[in-house]
């Protein structure tokens, strides 16, 4: 089926904003709050009330669209996008239309081929949430405008994504890249980053666009793959048998895994759009631009090759460190004080992530601050404990909050190495084991391990191991 | 003379001279409400015992040494202004039952300066109208002649200083509202710029037209009373942050030498030639003052019309959606779902001009006008502005009738929407320019009805304007000439 039709996606993605007030009021926009405990005649549009802009949205739609390389637009229009709805307060919602602030952009993925792939950005607008029905039996709706007036941006793709796949990396990747800007808190469940695709079918040889269908309001990401997947078999089905797609806005049930018809392109609103007159024209200086450039963090692409090349880590180390900002900078802190990149990414991909996940902790809330995980990861280069007593001292660490040396110290776990120590404990695990003593000197040199472990035994694990293998290796060989 | 036929700034002046108190300067306009309104119909809500406290407490702030240019002066408002507290109609049945609750910024800042507030105004339902006809609760009649309109949309303000039910009111100007009524009723009507006066508050009928203004007794009141509510807020995106002059330091300084433009577009066939001839006299005792007339040229003037009707339609069918029965004012529901809880609530609440308004705009807007329609209408609009920008090149102020005629009778136009239309023709093209205007009470009809004077002048250039309405008004007693009432 595939082979005959060409998959054509593009998607329209919803991201709430992180600032502390709503988009043209200064309500608070807390999640889960009373109902209508965060509003006022602006946001609950009284007759009278007007819309003043929050700054701030603006700085995070400059800088969300400098991370995509967006143009900003020196000027750009809030307009009226008018239809009713008990949850919309004014009768209108306040979005852009012609003139939005950030414009051809764009956004690299990587194909699941392996290649690199570069899908358009076609714009960046802000605009207000509406509020929530709350639906309960009996008593009928009632309405809750919390949210109305809470800041969204809302992201075009350009249609250049050729399968559920690139779509859902894509997703991922402006996920990745608007949680790292700080801009979104990126939580599906709680609806920060909501999605509608548009999707459609063409033959192979066919250049022109076939008829597209949106799917509407989708809130995971494996759910957007089943929507499209669900989509693009049905509208198959559909060219298959000879029949068109209409041109129609589709919902996704989840309990079905289907998509059903909303509403068709004869049913569709007429927005009547026009600039807003409540609101002036928004102008973009330079300096504002350059002022927001300046803020700009690195990237995750940026940032995983740096990993590379200035710490010498595999290229998978850098990826899973660099997929969440917070972990990256908390493995930067630490490189930077320990120096060894390779055994700072073991421990923060090993053990950190090990205690973080068993916690249920943010790693911005990770009991063991990069330096002082840096100050045991010194001791293991500087020999003073082995990697494994180091992975006991780190769960004191994690306990206690204390620093390495001292639990080091308190607990006496400094490594034992030298020989005056270390010859007297071989010579009696030599001379307890006299069979496994020949087997090796008869080749079977794998029962070196059961050696080391005897030692380490008797040592509590505190023998230097290299001092250990050495004095071991000379001992049995020597007198072979 | 009764208390209430004194001006704003003799009321003031008696206020803090400690000759007059507020209480009983208050008492007095809610008797002359009490005795008078019931043939005019101006006050939809009186709040008399409200008021009669805030006016014991501007005598105490006033005994205290504490008092402001308004402190203890009872002031009118219309019924557009959002107050805390006190029923707000904007006289149409959809919310009749609303209780706002917060205060706008016009009146927050009459109420910082101790103004007593006495109640609200009628008016044309959303400030749609030209002769107070289209209210939800009846009309207002003119109290030079109650078998005539009053003039609209603020026509319950320009009654109530016409026939003295308070000092002075606050009322809104779209495309004339305050400037037609206040030339109706013979009192002085100021329109501000377009960013003057903050919004924060008014409830809106077309947000790039609407503006406040002061409606009163005579140049000077006015002058105060948009001294109080001029100036930036940060509430309201429009407002412009320029500094407000003193208006009363200036209000003496003469016309001598002033330019003053005579549009010819605005002395056209069809023109009362009463009005006209009202209007000569006013040139010609300006031009005995000093003035130096200019002809000029308003070429755009025949398409203003046209333009406002559909810009300011246009934003009015948006503004409006908000009234859809879900948070405030009238609901019908028939249990029928939620388009038709929609339909009736709006079916039920409006009135006939406000819903010819709305069907006026959302045609307007829709997806295939627009370009036609919306679009043009703004391209026409900046071509009209050019015109006024262009003229104040060369003059100071213009000088116009308000209205063709003077106030007409009740029922007269109200059968024939685009006659009604015509009455703003001269008031609208100010409102799309963005500028400031006047009305001054500038002579009488034969039939005794009062005719006005408009100047228009430069934008954020008030000053001016009420230097030259002053000198005017000073030279004769066209405003001192009390409603036959």
């Amino acid at each position: 089926m595939l082979s005959k039709y060409e998959v054509v996606i593009g998607l329209e993605v919803h991201v709430q904003l992180t600032t502390d007030t709503k988009i043209f009021c200064h309500c608070a926009t807390r999640f889960g709050n009373q109902p209508n405990s965060q509003t006022c005649p602006v946001c609950l549009g009284l007759p009278g009330a007007l819309p003043v802009l929050n700054k701030k949205v603006v700085d995070y739609a400059i800088l969300t669209g400098l991370a995509t390389h967006c143009a900003i637009a020196p000027r750009s229009l809030f307009a009226r996008k008018n239809y009713f709805y008990p949850d919309l307060p004014k009768g209108y919602q306040i979005s852009q239309f012609e003139l939005p602030i950030c414009e051809h952009g764009r956004l690299e993925i990587d194909t699941q081929e392996g290649e690199r792939k570069t899908i358009g950005i076609t714009r960046i607008h802000m605009e207000e949430d509406a509020g929530k029905l709350l639906h309960d039996s009996g008593t009928g709706s009632r309405v809750d405008l919390n949210r109305a007036c809470t800041p969204l941006m809302e992201i075009v793709s350009e249609p250049d994504m050729r399968s559920s796949d690139e779509a859902i990396a894509y997703l991922k990747k402006l996920h990745q890249i608007v949680v790292y800007l700080g801009v979104c808190d990126g939580n599906l469940e709680e609806g920060s980053f909501r999605c509608d695709a548009n999707v459609s079918l063409r033959p192979r040889d066919q250049k022109e666009f076939g008829t597209r269908a949106e799917l509407k309001n989708i809130n995971s990401f494996r759910f957007i793959k089943q929507a499209i997947d669900y989509e693009v078999e049905r509208q198959a089905e559909i060219l298959d048998d000879g029949g068109r797609v209409t041109q129609e806005t589709r919902l996704f049930d989840t309990a079905t895994g289907t998509t059903r018809s909303m509403r068709g392109k004869e049913e569709a609103h007429d927005y009547r759009y026009f600039p807003d007159p409540d609101l002036v024209p928004l102008l973009v200086s330079e300096d504002w631009i350059e002022e927001i450039r300046k803020s700009l963090p690195e990237l995750p692409e940026v940032k995983i090759d740096r990993f590379v090349t200035e710490y010498g880590i595999p290229r998978y180390d850098a990826e899973v460190l660099a997929a969440e900002r917070a972990t990256a900078d908390y493995y930067d802190a630490l490189v930077k004080e320990q120096g060894n990149g390779k055994l700072c990414s073991n421990w923060v991909m090993g053990e950190v992530q090990r205690a973080l996940n068993e916690s249920g902790l943010p790693v911005t809330e990770c009991p063991v601050a990069p330096q002082q995980l840096a100050g045991l990861l010194k001791r293991i280069e500087d020999n003073t404990i082995s990697g494994k007593i180091a992975k006991q001292v780190f769960d004191g660490m994690w306990q206690s909050g204390r620093d390495a040396d001292t639990i080091i110290e308190q607990q006496g776990l400094r490594q034992v190495s030298d020989l005056g120590t270390i010859e007297p404990i071989i010579d009696q695990i030599l001379a307890a084991n006299p069979e496994q003593v020949a087997e090796f000197r008869a080749g079977k040199e794998k029962l070196l391990g059961f050696f080391v472990g005897q030692a380490m035994k008797l040592t509590k694990g505190k023998a230097d191991p290299a001092a250990l293998n050495e004095v071991l290796v000379r001992r049995l060989k020597a007198e072979g | 003379m009764s208390l209430t036929d004194l001006t704003l700034h003799a009321m003031q002046k008696r206020l803090q001279d400690k000759e007059l108190t507020s209480v009983e300067l208050t008492r007095a306009f809610l008797d002359r409400i009490a005795a008078v309104d019931g043939r005019i119909n101006a006050y939809l809500t009186v709040t008399g015992e409200q008021a009669l406290t805030d006016a014991a407490l501007a005598d105490r702030r006033l005994a205290e040494g504490r008092g402001d240019a308004l402190t203890g002066i009872p002031v009118a408002l219309k019924d557009i202004f959002v107050t805390e507290g006190v029923r707000t109609t904007c006289a149409s049945r959809i919310l009749d039952n609303f209780i706002p609750p917060y205060d706008g910024t016009a009146v927050a800042r009459l109420k910082a300066q101790g103004a007593v507030l006495l109640g609200k105004l009628n008016m044309d339902e959303f400030a749609m109208g030209s002769s107070n006809e289209n209210s939800g609760f009846g009309p207002v009649r003119n109290p030079w002649n109650p078998d005539y309109v009053p003039g609209g949309s603020s026509g319950g303000s320009a009654a109530c200083v016409a026939a003295r039910m308070a000092a002075a009111t606050l009322g809104t100007d779209t495309g004339g509202s305050i400037r037609q009524p206040a030339a109706h009723c013979g009192v002085v009507g100021l329109k501000p710029t377009y960013g003057r006066v903050s919004r924060y508050g008014v409830i809106a009928y077309a947000s790039s037209l609407d503006q406040v203004g002061p409606l009163a007794r005579d140049v000077e009141d006015c002058a105060m009373l948009l001294q109080a509510v001029a100036g930036h807020d940060p509430a309201d995106a429009t407002s412009v942050d320029l500094p407000v002059v003193d208006y009363r330091a200036s209000l003496k300084d003469g016309v001598k030498g002033l330019r003053i433009g005579l549009p010819e577009e605005y002395f056209i066939e069809g023109l009362d030639p009463e009005v006209h001839k009202a209007v000569e006299q006013a040139i010609a005792s300006l031009r005995a003052l000093g003035a130096e007339f200019v002809q000029i040229s308003l070429p755009h003037t025949d398409y203003a019309l046209a333009c406002y009707y559909l810009i300011a339609t246009a934003e009015a069918s948006s503004n409006l959606a908000r009234y859809d029965g879900v948070r405030f004012g009238q609901r019908v529901d028939r249990g029928e779902g939620l388009i038709d809880m929609f339909m009736q609530s709006r079916a039920a609440g409006f009135g006939p001009e406000v819903k010819r308004r709305i069907m006026l705009g959302t045609y307007a807007l829709s997806s295939g006008y627009y370009d036609a329609y919306y679009l043009k209408a703004q391209k026409v609009r900046t071509l009209i502005r050019q015109d006024f920008l262009a003229a104040f090149e060369k003059v100071d102020v213009l000088l116009t009738p308000v209205a063709p005629t003077p106030a007409f009778k009740l029922g007269e136009k109200t059968a024939d929407p685009l006659q009604m239309y015509l009455s703003d023709i001269f008031t609208i093209p100010v409102n799309l320019a963005g500028t400031c205007a006047m009305s001054l009470p500038c002579g009488l009809s034969a039939e005794g009805l009062p005719i006005g004077l408009q100047l228009i002048g430069r934008p954020f250039d008030e000053a001016t304007l009420l230097r030259a309405g002053y000198a005017f008004e000073q030279a004769g007693d066209w405003h001192q000439r009390p409603a036959p009432l």
